[in-house]
């Protein structure tokens, strides 16, 4: 018994060694962010300094551009979610409620596009693209972002909607309420936590998203992630800067991210983690 | 009570039926608007890029532009970059998928135990998951691998120990260590889930017959998440297939090809040689790749849909 106290307390302890092992990258970033340039870029690390916010007032000031990228970041997050949400709802609606026999062949197929690779269409999306001025446009990343969301988008919204028992749609469509009554008197108000969830997903994916914000925005519609990766080649000069600048661009994310962790296993994994 | 069969609905004379029919019309325009979409965004590019693996097709050579057959895959194939960009591919998703599920599953046993201050500890250990590939990247790169200025060279030196210039030196261990960082917060969130749905009176009978602790999880554990260890495999694979950012912000595929992976060879045969034609053929490459993985996890969610309609 007392053994047994010994080893579960040890395990406690571990545990939370190695919780802190993976969340130090961050912290580490995190203090680097309160330091100066010259406290950043040590031979000798810096562990006790006092915290200055000078680097958040470099990163945030009028030259930096900052708020140029996160109001793209932000816009093309938002747009391509609520377009996507708009997509999927009502395809989602009909699957769920009304289905048919090619429903299923629909949804998978749906589903199997978000396992094509970037790469794949990257080369004909660039061409029309730049043939109709759509790069570096944030009309053009949002619509890529939606593309890229849709089908864990419409999974989700679909799991949902076939949470609610099916009996309360059938009553309103007997009491003769039309499909979209239906949809927007019983069953969006129904199902509103689980859009919000779905919602708060994609905004995520969109806004952590690298490949397409590189390949297709160069300044006008460029994200954080394209400022962010534009530090890759600034050695030791604006270590302190780049730190608060990434603070800024993951920390909302991360906090957001602590919430939304069941949705998100729910969605990346299409159902089948619950 | 909540999941209602859905054969039975469609089969069963319901009013619903009679009215599924007259609803028709309306469900496929309430589809189309979504099916569409992913037609013109990912099936219409899919076909342009097929058709464009069959053109010599050069952006900055547009009078030699025609139909070449099979000689863009023939170039790709005698290609030693491509075959190195192939292999370097493979190397990262093999070996970051063991890391990180063998790390997230030992993890997730650890995690599932009850421990003072549990729920902070898991936090924690999941928020790499959220950071943009991007600023891992950097920080990878600057403040820890940094041969001079990086923590790991200050560690070294602690230690009595050279420091080592990760990137320069071992660019593949390090673009791997980075992917590990990032994913097995992502393994040890979903097996987590997976552990929590485990019947607790399976375990309890297992207890009562004897069951030492490797046996309980030799036969009663690991058979249940044997589902969710698939699903973690197959879109980990996916996922590591693609993986981009890490090495666009840290070796840049180099030092020469050392980390340039199929997705960077692309990316770089594009926008660097703007060479249409091969960049289409290697990526007809990387779909097919994606492929193997994506079928087998497709017709798993695809079963699954039905299991659960049946419940």
């Amino acid at each position: 018994m007392n053994s047994n106290r010994f080893t579960n307390g040890a395990l406690g302890v571990l545990a939370w060694g190695v919780a802190l092992l993976i969340f130090f990258p961050i912290l580490w970033l995190l203090l680097t962010s309160f330091k100066t340039e010259q406290q950043a870029f040590t031979v000798v690390p810096n562990f006790f300094f006092s915290p200055t916010l000078e680097s958040f007032k470099m990163a945030l000031a009028q030259g930096s551009g900052y708020w140029h990228y996160a109001w793209n970041s932000a816009l093309i997050a938002v747009a391509s979610t609520v377009i996507g949400l708009a997509l999927a709802v009502p395809a989602a609606y009909a699957m769920a409620f009304y289905p048919n026999k090619r429903t299923d062949f629909l949804l998978v197929w749906m589903v199997s596009t978000k396992f094509i690779p970037a790469v794949g269409v990257l080369i004909p999306i660039y061409l029309v693209y730049s043939a109709v001025g759509l790069l570096d446009n944030a009309l053009g990343l949002t619509l890529l972002f939606t593309a890229m969301n849709l089908p864990i988008i419409v999974w989700m919204v679909y799991s949902y909607f076939r949470d609610i028992p099916k009996d309360i749609v059938e009553a309103a469509d007997i009491d003769g309420a039309s499909i979209m009554q239906t949809l927007f008197k019983v069953v969006l108000p129904l199902a509103l936590p689980g859009l919000a969830s779905t919602g708060l997903l994609a905004l995520i994916l969109a806004w952590n998203e690298s490949f397409w914000s590189i390949t297709m925005t160069d300044h006008r519609a460029a994200t954080l992630a394209v400022y962010i990766a534009s530090f890759k080649s600034a050695e030791g000069l604006f270590w302190a800067k780049m730190s608060a600048a990434s603070v800024l661009a993951i920390a909302p994310i991360i906090v957001l991210g602590w919430f939304t962790q069941r949705q998100m296993v729910r969605g990346l994994t299409f159902g089948a983690v619950k | 009570m909540k999941a209602i069969s859905r054969t039975a609905s469609t089969t069963a004379p319901s009013a619903e039926v009679t009215g599924a029919r007259s609803f028709a019309r309306t469900t496929r325009l309430l589809m189309a608007p979504a099916v569409i979409f992913l037609l013109i965004w990912m099936l219409v590019p899919l076909a342009m890029t097929i058709y464009y693996s069959f053109q010599q097709y050069n952006l900055i050579m547009p009078m030699y532009n025609g139909f070449a057959g099979l000689t863009n895959f023939a170039i790709l194939l005698s290609d030693p970059t491509f075959w190195k960009s192939l292999a370097n591919t493979l190397i990262i998703v093999a070996a970051s998928l063991v890391i990180t599920v063998c790390l997230g599953l030992a993890l997730a046993l650890l995690f599932n135990r009850t421990f003072v201050g549990r729920g902070v500890a898991r936090t924690l250990a999941v928020a790499p998951f959220f950071v943009m590939p991007v600023v891992t990247g950097l920080i990878w790169k600057n403040m820890l691998f940094h041969p001079v200025y990086g923590l790991f060279a200050w560690v070294a030196r602690q230690l009595g120990l050279e420091p080592v210039d990760w990137l320069a030196h071992y660019p593949m261990l390090s673009v791997i260590i980075m992917i590990t960082w990032e994913w097995t917060p992502f393994a040890l969130l979903v097996l987590l889930t997976g552990l929590q749905s485990l019947p607790e009176d399976q375990i309890e009978a297992a207890k009562l017959d004897g069951a030492s602790a490797w046996q309980e999880f030799r036969h009663i554990v690991i058979p249940h998440l044997g589902q969710v260890l698939y699903v973690v495999v197959m879109l980990e694979s996916i996922f590591f297939l693609t993986s981009f950012a890490e090495i666009y912000t840290t070796t840049s595929g180099g030092p020469g090809t050392a980390t340039t992976n199929l997705p960077y060879y692309i990316f770089q045969t594009v926008f660097q040689q703007n060479d249409i034609g091969i960049a289409s053929a290697a990526a007809i490459g990387a779909v097919i790749l994606a492929n193997i993985f994506a079928i087998m996890l497709i017709r798993f969610i695809a079963g699954n849909l039905n299991a659960g309609a049946a419940r």
